[in-house]
């Protein structure tokens, strides 16, 4: 059944990279893609030791962790940040790293990193799959929660 | 850990302006053919209805209407269009394409084209599907024992929270305001932008009413949950205001 192809519990750290043109004259070490996102997996222990009776080597599950970086062009600096996805649920979220290269940046970091950490994280205790809102734009669209829902299940 | 997690497969496309993501659960959503083949179908017909519909496109039906030259036979553009009439009949004048500025069908085309894109797709009939039109929501469930889908509701004041949780099996989630784009509601009867609240938010069966009855509700405001349970049955709504 479909119990069986599911690899439960087991705890996937997703990054998810947002990349955008330089909003620096010297983006200096940051990894600022050309295009398309280079997305990072990195699967940690898992949470829990529950066993599944036949694990599949590839989870098939949303939540086994496929995924790939939301590709889209921002006003913002490269933004990486990681999302934790437990049984097709985000569980927490972090920022690995952000634009901190200049007054423009750093201005842009305070606005917009709290809103990737909150969105996610008010999302764990809720649970949701998708969100409801006024009317994406694009650019809105690479800083939301849906564009790491949608990035998780990838 | 109780969740176990259906399988479940995400795409998103860039598509009438908009990120469009489908999301499909249920055994096989990630390699059955089946939804192979309905995945281009469902942007295919956004795609399509996109073309007809863009007050953006010189060679649109719609902008067609714009310069007063009659639309092609095409059976969607009749069906917009009627559908149009009974949206502002149904929400008193509220909901009205006829703008100042010129006809725009977009407040209802669309929830009409998202639902439109996953209706009568036999490929997808052993799944459950969830499609997300730029923060509108159509979504269905293929049986009894499946899970209803969450709706989160953003905060308009703040869109990193969420003010609300709808579940929903088979139905739609609308919201309406001027969080992400500014002010761009037109009170019909007055040309004004209304602002005396932050965003409408109705559920129901149809995502096309349900956004309709959003952006009507919004440009009325006042008393948005009664208004919307007395003009469209079986749908329901709530308001955010400003703090006060």
């Amino acid at each position: 059944m479909r119990r069986i192809a599911i690899a439960v519990a087991a705890t996937v750290s997703i990054v998810v990279l947002l990349f955008s043109y330089h909003t620096s004259t010297n983006s200096g070490g940051l990894p600022v893609a050309a295009g398309q996102p280079r997305p990072v997996v990195r699967t940690t222990a898992p949470s829990s030791p529950a066993a599944p009776s036949s694990a599949p080597s590839s989870g098939s599950s949303g939540a086994s962790g496929t995924f790939a970086g939301a590709a889209a062009d921002t006003q913002y600096g490269p933004v990486q940040v990681q999302i934790t996805v437990t049984g097709g649920r985000i569980t927490s979220a972090q920022t690995l790293q952000v634009p901190q290269e200049s007054g423009r940046d750093i201005r842009i970091n305070s606005a917009a990193v709290p809103i990737l950490n909150q969105e996610a994280l008010t999302a764990q205790s809720a649970q949701i799959d998708t969100v409801s809102g006024a009317t994406y734009t694009s650019e809105g669209y690479v800083q939301s929660l849906q564009s790491a829902i949608d990035a998780a299940h990838r | 850990m109780t969740a176990v997690a259906a399988e479940r497969r995400s795409w998103v496309v860039q598509v009438m302006g908009l990120p469009v993501s489908l999301h499909v659960r249920g055994e096989g959503a990630r390699s059955d053919p089946a939804v192979r083949r309905a995945v281009p179908v469902v942007f295919g017909r956004l795609r399509l209805a996109d073309r007809l519909f863009s007050p953006y496109r010189e060679d649109s039906e719609v902008s067609r209407i714009r310069r007063g030259e009659r639309p092609s036979g095409h059976p969607w553009v009749a069906e917009v269009l009627a559908l149009c009439e009974l949206a502002r009949e149904r929400t008193d004048g509220y909901f009205d394409a006829r703008l100042p500025g010129g006809f725009d069908p977009s407040g209802l085309v669309k929830g009409w084209a998202a639902e439109q894109s996953v209706a009568a797709l036999p490929d997808l009939d052993g799944f459950d599907y969830c499609l997300n039109a730029g923060g509108d929501v159509v979504a269905a469930v293929r049986s009894a024992a499946s899970p209803a889908w969450r709706v989160g509701v953003e905060d308009p004041r703040d869109r990193s929270r969420l003010v609300a949780v709808r579940e929903v099996r088979t139905g739609g989630v609308a919201t309406s305001g001027s969080a992400a784009r500014g002010a761009h509601i037109v009170d019909p009867h007055t040309g004004a932008r209304p602002d005396a609240l932050l965003s409408v938010t109705v559920t129901g069966p149809s995502l096309l009413w349900a956004d309709v009855f959003a952006t009507a509700a919004f440009s009325r405001g006042g008393d948005v949950a009664g208004w919307v349970r007395a003009r469209a049955p079986g749908y329901e709504a709530f308001a955010v205001g400003p703090d006060p």
